[in-house]
């Protein structure tokens, strides 16, 4: 054995990684709704999408394939037998459920309602994403739609809707072709980055962390199906009581939010991705201080006179664009918020879900 | 061991083995200082001022001062030894001089300490290695007098009290405040292994089965890079044979190094890395809601182990032969054997021939030969549980690795009592061929899970821990 040997050895694993590359960057780039997966199958479905920043302690992490996160989504399980009716609720971090177990979630609240109609149960779906952006929100209702709502629960927040907001999401961010197909489809009028979809990406090293995180994530299925634990509770500041006596949100300064500045036009796309569908929007509560300058502000997030302006913005529209509108921005007691103006604990979660079952059994049973 | 790590300790065996292959004189001296940057380099950090400096060259004092108590008297005044002992100090002082070269965290995890207290340090220390060159004799005294040394250190890195102790009265002497001081400041790399080396040339020089080796050969052996951290435990005879072989730079040897690095590295970085994100851990202990789900991460526990240190022998045995250095196997698919006994003999089998050899062989002549009455069962009974229980403890002085051990002293026991009581039978098995595979499948199964349940009291830090899990196993709840 000499060098010549080691030489060709060296040459051959070289030519056939050259090759597997060619073959895999000339193959068409597919979205798999179908995509291969343990849960589901060895594990049970995620109650709530992939997201976490400690994997090793929450067994869950945050991924950007959306094709993954909803395989891993008890969403994609099979239809049960029973012939529910499935409501999927999207929204942001309140949805999701940070610093909640999946069972004290909205969605986990209102699935322990038992509630029916006509004698189908009803079966609530956790699609919240911890981003604020209506765009991510689309972008996981177009993503959803092969799932076959009966009907749609999105809760949304002044937050959601400033343009510079939309792309800010990471998973946003990162699926700029999804994005683009809605924004292209539905005038959405946003201005979405082209995908950087260079050679390099395309090759085994360019999807390395894709293919990383799709490992990981049915790897994290086993621990978290023997766990049940999907988040760490860590100890929290509760957020902020004293407030500035900052009238602006963000580069806006009272008496208005100039037109064009919000994206209102996301509500009537999401009317139409879902057709036929019922949609109930849901302004959801936030934490009204009534601590320092809370005369000028209701809480971190808002200055009053831009979040009532929003309020009125959203009545208006939900009358013109003919949305089902819940306006329960004060249905939740101040003391009821954790960490954030817009999470709330779980009793605050269950009195929420119960008073919102109404709204949604009128919707659902007609 | 990371893999950037594995990966420049690969490359300075390669460069080594191109060196080598051209200048064959110069092989010791150059292993000798790969193998003492090595130890620096690979030492991990400490928050004990200096430590990270100071425990590299108590290892290569240490193994000094043990080859001045079992040298012979002309072999102490052979000036090769000290030309030997020179060029020890010269990589130390090399080292020590990164502080002023800007390299001080590249070669150590920090940077070494004042020129004139690494002086000071290598003076003291030379007085004891001239007291011993002097007066120490290969004699039982003084190796009586090195193990205790040698069993004093191990308790301080081992036991949590200790450890502590040893942490307060380094950061006394070195002016750090002690009220910071935890169990864990002192991680002395591969001390375990080094002491295991030193026994061993201790032991075969005292009883005479072992020739005497140069300073070169000795320090060579005892800090040799690829398997300072976790083995294999080679001996000093057979390590010199391959040490002084001429090294052709593409040979077969090549190839099989490179391909036990491949299957090293897949072994470790790939699948054990994976399934330490499933494995049995004191967080998921206490978290596991199913008795399916706890034997789950009980078995990805047990291939984690498995595949982490296979996977590390397999890189130690590459690096070593791409260094010209053949090393022993340590694991030969040891979950695959039909009884406990061919688990041990296959896993981690220098350690189990180390303990065999020093431990167990003279304690059961003993026994036999001061107590007659006792019982071949009793015998068994007292070595296997005492070996077993030692090897435990080796792996640190706490209940639940005693537990480990005990575990499989009894098992051990059970096992040669069994294989005693079935020998009569088997000649009637051995004529069924089907029945006999069918045995075979079977005691293998249960072996794997015998071996698999052990590791509950391995990978958890207290024994109500492990309770819970066992009783999740079957069924008992929590």
């Amino acid at each position: 054995m000499h060098m010549k040997f080691f030489r060709n050895v060296l040459l051959k694993a070289l030519l056939l990684f050259l090759v597997f590359n060619l073959v895999l960057v000339s193959l068409p780039p597919v979205s798999n709704p179908e995509q291969l997966s343990i849960y589901n199958s060895l594990v049970p479905g995620r109650p709530r999408f992939p997201f976490g920043e400690n994997p090793q302690q929450a067994y869950n992490f945050s991924l950007y394939d959306v094709d993954a996160m909803f395989a891993a989504h008890r969403v994609s399980a099979p239809m049960r037998e029973d012939d529910a009716l499935r409501i999927f609720v999207f929204g942001d971090s309140s949805v999701w459920g940070t610093l909640q177990t999946s069972q004290g979630t909205l969605a986990g609240q209102l699935n322990q309602l038992n509630l029916s109609c006509n004698n189908r149960p009803l079966d609530f779906y956790n699609l919240g994403y911890p981003t604020i952006s209506v765009t991510k929100d689309l972008m996981l209702m177009e993503r959803s739609k092969v799932y076959q709502a009966d009907m749609v629960l999105w809760l949304t927040t002044l937050e959601a809707l400033p343009q510079e907001k939309q792309l800010a999401s990471p998973l946003a961010a990162n699926n700029p072709a999804r994005i683009e197909k809605i924004n292209a489809e539905y005038q959405l009028g946003l201005t979405v980055p082209d995908e950087y979809t260079n050679w390099w990406s395309k090759t085994l090293w360019g999807r390395r962390r894709a293919i990383a995180d799709w490992i990981r994530l049915q790897l994290y299925g086993i621990p978290w199906a023997a766990t049940g634990i999907d988040q760490v509770y860590p100890p929290y500041q509760p957020a902020a009581w004293d407030l500035e006596a900052n009238q602006n949100y963000y580069d806006f300064k009272p008496p208005e939010i100039p037109d064009g500045a919000l994206v209102y036009s996301a509500f009537e796309v999401g009317e139409k991705l879902w057709g036929g569908t019922p949609l109930l929007l849901v302004n959801e509560p936030i934490m009204v201080s009534s601590g320092e300058n809370s005369d000028i502000r209701y809480n971190y997030f808002y200055p009053r006179w831009a979040y009532d302006q929003y309020r009125q913005s959203m009545v208006d529209l939900s009358i013109d664009q003919d949305i089902d509108y819940v306006d329960a921005w004060d249905w939740v007691a101040a003391k009821d918020f954790t960490n954030s103006a817009i999470h709330m604990n779980a009793t605050a979660e269950a009195g929420f879900a119960e008073r919102l079952s109404a709204e949604v059994l009128m919707q659902v049973c007609h | 061991m990371v893999i950037t790590e594995t990966l420049i300790m690969v490359l300075a065996a390669v460069l080594f083995r191109f060196l080598t292959s051209r200048f064959n004189n110069i092989r010791g001296w150059l292993l000798l200082g790969v193998s003492t940057m090595a130890i620096f380099w690979l030492q991990p950090a400490m928050p004990i001022r200096f430590l990270e400096f100071w425990l590299p060259v108590g290892t290569l004092a240490l193994t000094v001062f043990a080859w001045l108590v079992t040298a012979d008297t002309d072999q102490k005044s052979d000036r090769s030894n000290l030309w030997t002992a020179f060029f020890m100090v010269g990589l130390v002082l090399i080292v020590a001089s990164a502080r002023y070269a800007g390299l001080g965290e590249i070669i150590t995890a920090s940077r070494p300490p004042q020129i004139s207290q690494v002086l000071f340090g290598l003076f003291m220390l030379a007085l004891v290695g001239l007291a011993l060159g002097r007066f120490a004799r290969p004699g039982r005294f003084w190796l009586m007098g090195a193990m205790i040394v040698l069993l004093l250190i191990f308790l301080i890195l081992k036991v949590p009290q200790f450890s502590l102790w040893g942490s307060i009265a380094l950061r006394s002497l070195v002016g750090q405040s002690s009220a910071a001081a935890s169990p864990f400041d002192i991680r002395w790399l591969g001390f375990s292994y080094v002491a295991f080396r030193l026994i061993h040339t201790w032991q075969d020089r005292k009883s005479g089965r072992m020739e005497a080796y140069s300073l070169m050969d000795t320090v060579n052996y005892v800090i040799f890079y690829p398997s300072i951290t976790a083995g294999p435990i080679d001996r000093l005879p057979r390590f010199v044979k391959d040490a002084h072989k001429p090294i052709i730079m593409f040979s077969t040897e090549f190839g099989k190094a490179f391909y036990r690095l491949i299957v090293g590295i897949f072994k470790k970085f790939a699948i054990a890395n994976t399934l330490t994100l499933l494995a049995l851990n004191p967080l998921n202990a206490g978290q596991i809601q199913s008795t399916g789900w706890s034997w789950v991460l009980v078995y990805a526990y047990a291939f984690q182990i498995y595949f982490d240190f296979a996977g590390y022998t397999d890189i130690a045995i590459g690096i070593g032969m791409l260094m010209g250095v053949t090393l022993p196997e340590n694991f030969k698919r040891p979950y695959l054997k039909s009884n406990l006994t061919q688990f041990w003999n296959n896993w981690h089998m220098t350690l189990t021939q180390w303990f065999r050899a020093y431990f167990y062989n003279p304690f059961t002549r003993r026994l036999r030969k001061n107590y007659r009455g006792l019982s071949v069962g009793w015998i068994v009974l007292i070595t296997q549980f005492s070996t077993m229980g030692l090897i435990g403890l080796w792996h640190g002085v706490t209940p639940n690795y005693l537990f480990w051990g005990l575990w499989h002293g009894l098992g051990l026991f059970i096992n040669n009592r069994f294989s005693d009581w079935m020998k009569p039978r088997t000649a009637v098995i051995q004529q069924r061929p089907v029945l006999q595979k069918m045995l075979d499948g079977f005691n293998t199964v249960l072996t794997f899970n015998f071996v698999a349940l052990g590791w509950v009291f391995f990978a958890l830090p207290s024994l109500d821990l492990s309770w819970r899990v066992f009783g999740q196993l079957f069924g008992l709840g929590g």
